[in-house]
């Protein structure tokens, strides 16, 4: 089965999508919700600090460890593969653990999230303040078309903006002008539409810690006659961003827009325990965005419960991505099309949103 | 058995386990009743203050009442945030615990 989106949308946050959207009921509205007993959703919910300190702790091992062997590397033929693993390591968990500690569940003690999270927000590039409120709205309106800022691709896909993602070349250097005029006290609309104005000074304030940081680095690069110190701070979240590309892409990619069900819109995916390790269980997806407060180290369990009330999961990572790239391929020409993925008889019907979202989407089989 | 003016029942003490949180729909108006671990009993407005999500979803952590939806934390005890989305505080209201029932002073 598939869906057509009848013309072509608009995907900003300041364009007529916004009110279209807000217009059909689709901001801030009531999601489906697999239905998990309270007794068992309050034991998966369970904070604890012991996971994620062992998985920093290896984290921040590894990652010590790949730079010493990158920096002996340098000069020498194999420095390619040694900083591509220095700056996957550096990219990859940094994200991840970005965004678990944005949501104040890797840690149960909450000022180990707030450090772990100030330090990979570096890491990833993606400032604190302004990251955490484009994330709060990305759980609030999943993949609703001028409300969520998160949608890596519009329909039809641009895979020029694609390919350069993969190292980070188009929304990295958006994100380093923002962090250049926030600087001198500006927001562009996009931001101003969810970062409540309380938020600006700490917005400007972080980003001017951030640009010291770009100045020391290129000081030591210009004093050491060599590029050797940015390709461990800030070059790595341009180079080792690949991985964070290859799963984010799998997210909701291909899957519906304007819909109020995560089993439309998200998709999960089995994989190996590396992947597991350094997404931090993110392959869950439909899991996570139904159940937030639910943390990384108790999503496979969450997975248990619900998969009864989900589509099958795509069988690795591979395969989510082919999917992927497929439905891609097909909304170039076809932007309407849209993977369906049937139910088990287990599980409850969709819940597409309230009917003028089903209609603008023409559903046919 | 009537209550003093201003004063509803939000049900019995066994409704809530402990360390837990249930939803009490007044009216219009909704609220968020919470039972800490050492068996003492808070009520709250029941709509988190960051978007309208239930609170009777989420976690209670100690004093802490965390939003099922973006993670907000709130004290359930003095209504304070203390972690971000919200921004504003969230209205406590007085309890007292009578013959077994749950008393919340709604006005």
């Amino acid at each position: 089965m598939t869906a057509k989106v009848q013309q072509r949308k608009d995907y900003s946050l300041t364009g007529p999508e916004n009110e279209h959207a807000r217009s059909q009921g689709l901001a801030e509205a009531q999601w489906y919700e697999s239905p998990i007993p309270r007794k068992r959703l309050k034991e998966l919910m369970k904070r604890k600090d012991g996971p994620a300190i062992r998985d920093t702790s290896i984290w921040l091992g590894l990652l010590g460890g790949s730079g010493v062997v990158a920096y002996f590397s340098w000069g020498a033929w194999w420095a390619i593969s040694a900083f591509l693993v220095y700056g996957t390591l550096y990219s990859s968990p940094g994200d991840s653990r970005w965004h678990e500690c944005g949501h104040g569940t890797a840690f149960k003690t909450p000022w180990m999230n707030e450090v772990v999270y100030q330090f990979a927000s570096f890491l990833s590039l993606r400032p604190a303040t302004p990251w955490r409120w484009s994330h709060a709205r990305h759980h609030t309106d999943t993949i609703i078309v001028g409300l969520d800022p998160e949608i890596i691709a519009p329909r039809p896909p641009i895979y020029r903006i694609i390919l350069m993602d993969y190292f980070r070349l188009h929304v990295g250097f958006r994100e380093l002008k923002r962090i250049f005029w926030h600087c001198f006290g500006v927001i562009d609309k996009e931001e101003k539409e969810y970062i409540p104005p309380s938020q600006f000074r700490k917005t400007f304030w972080e980003s001017r810690v951030y640009m010291l940081i770009f100045g020391a680095v290129a000081a030591a690069c210009l004093l050491t006659g060599s590029i050797l110190p940015a390709m461990f701070i800030v070059l790595p979240s341009f180079y080792g961003h690949f991985l964070v590309m290859v799963v984010g892409l799998t997210q909701h990619l291909g899957l519906y827009e304007n819909v109020l069900d995560h089993r439309l819109n998200s998709r999960t995916f089995y994989t190996n325990r590396i992947i597991r390790f350094l997404y931090w269980n993110m392959n869950y997806h439909i899991e996570h965005h139904m159940f937030p407060m639910v943390p990384y180290h108790a999503l496979a369990a969450l997975h248990e419960e619900m998969k009864a009330d989900c589509p099958k999961p795509s069988g690795s990572l591979w395969e989510a991505t082919r999917e992927v790239y497929m439905a891609l391929k097909k909304q170039k020409t076809d932007p309407g099309y849209t993977i369906y993925r049937p139910l088990p008889e287990t599980a409850r019907p969709y819940k597409y949103g309230i009917e003028q979202a089903v209609e603008t989407q023409n559903i046919e089989a | 058995m009537s209550q003093p003016q201003g004063w509803v029942e939000a049900g019995e003490i066994g409704d809530i386990e402990e360390e837990d949180v249930i939803r009490f729909d007044y009216g219009e108006r909704t609220f968020a009743v919470y039972r800490t671990s050492d068996d003492k009993y808070y009520v709250t407005e029941g709509l988190c203050t960051h978007e309208k999500v239930h609170l009777s979803g989420g976690l209670v952590m100690g004093h802490i009442i965390e939003c099922p939806k973006h993670n907000g934390r709130f004290d359930f005890t003095t209504g304070q945030v203390k972690k971000i989305p919200p921004c504003i505080n969230i209205q406590t209201y007085p309890v007292q615990i009578k013959a077994g029932k749950i008393l919340v002073k709604v006005d």
